[in-house]
């Protein structure tokens, strides 16, 4: 995963950056995979290496396919790149080790989900009774935001014919 | 792509199986990993191939745009109305307990409703989201 990372900072060919962009996703759809996470590996598949390539390369298709190169000094975001990054890992340090039965995380909500979730909801699997059931309001605020981001894009770039309205028809 | 028979012909093998896995995610995400958001992702993904490979005006054939965009809403509104039917049946809204006598059945027959529903608006996003890329003339 780094060695395609650190080609697509490289590469100017950005058809080639697509290809490897999508190829990261594939890799990491493997690591949830070894993590146990199924559903977010379907997920990262098929969105990241699926559906996100084909439409960066439509992207491209409508533009163009190398990288200009860059206009402004590269100390900037290099500091900003460095400074966030460090923060992310300062705060990995506090994170609990995986799989730890003793963190926070395993002993508010999880241990009644888990106890309570088949026999309430007559569902085995219990990230879908999470996500359905307990936590339906987050949900249903995730399909909305995707509801208006599908919107969004249709309203920017759809070809919408102009309606024109007779004079006499108010 | 109209020359590619190679292409094609795995197209056409391979789109029934996709399809295939989709409803099963979508229908089996009771029992095993998956639901709403990953099937419709996957159908979408299965119909993008389609449409990548034997072109758009076929795959508008299909689905037509003004299906899709019924769908974007459709989702929504089967997901909110699952909430809305279950304030009427008098319990909290998308609280699927009243929706059977059988407080487990409701459960289960909410849940896959407003799975159907993340389902639709996802793949119908998707699919119109490339349709206006792939449409769009430079």
């Amino acid at each position: 995963m780094a060695l395609t990372v650190l080609a697509i900072a490289r590469i100017r060919n950005l058809f080639a950056v697509v290809m490897l962009a999508s190829i990261y996703s594939l890799l990491a759809a493997a690591v949830f995979v070894v993590l146990d996470a199924v559903d977010v590996a379907l997920t990262e598949a098929a969105v990241g290496a699926g559906i996100s390539t084909v439409l960066t390369l439509g992207t491209l298709a409508l533009t163009t396919q190398r990288e200009k190169p860059p206009s402004h000094r590269r100390l900037l975001p290099l500091i900003v790149v460095l400074i966030t990054g460090g923060t992310l890992v300062y705060g990995t340090l506090d994170m609990a080790r995986y799989g730890d039965p003793e963190a926070p995380a395993q002993r508010h909500v999880a241990p009644l989900y888990l106890k309570e979730a088949p026999k309430t909801t007559g569902i085995p699997n219990v990230v879908t009774s999470v996500l359905a059931s307990y936590r339906g309001y987050d949900t249903l605020g995730e399909v909305t935001v995707i509801f208006t981001a599908g919107i969004a894009v249709l309203l920017l770039l759809g070809n919408w014919r102009r309606v024109t309205r007779e004079p006499d028809d108010v | 792509m109209y020359d590619y028979l190679v292409l094609r012909v795995i197209t056409k093998l391979l789109l029934p199986f996709i399809l295939m896995f989709a409803l099963y995610v979508q229908f089996h995400g009771d029992f095993g990993p998956g639901g709403g958001f990953q099937a419709g992702v996957i159908f979408a993904a299965g119909f993008i191939l389609y449409a990548l490979i034997y072109g758009t005006e076929k795959a508008e054939r299909v689905v037509p745009r003004g299906v899709l965009r019924l769908g974007i809403a459709f989702g929504v509104l089967l997901y909110a109305g699952v909430g809305i039917a279950s304030l009427f049946l008098g319990a909290n809204f998308l609280d699927y307990s009243v929706l059977r006598a059988d407080p487990v059945a409701g459960q289960h027959l909410g849940i896959a409703l407003i799975e159907l529903g993340v389902g639709t608006t996802v793949a119908s996003v998707m699919t119109s989201v490339f349709y206006t890329f792939a449409g769009r003339q430079r």
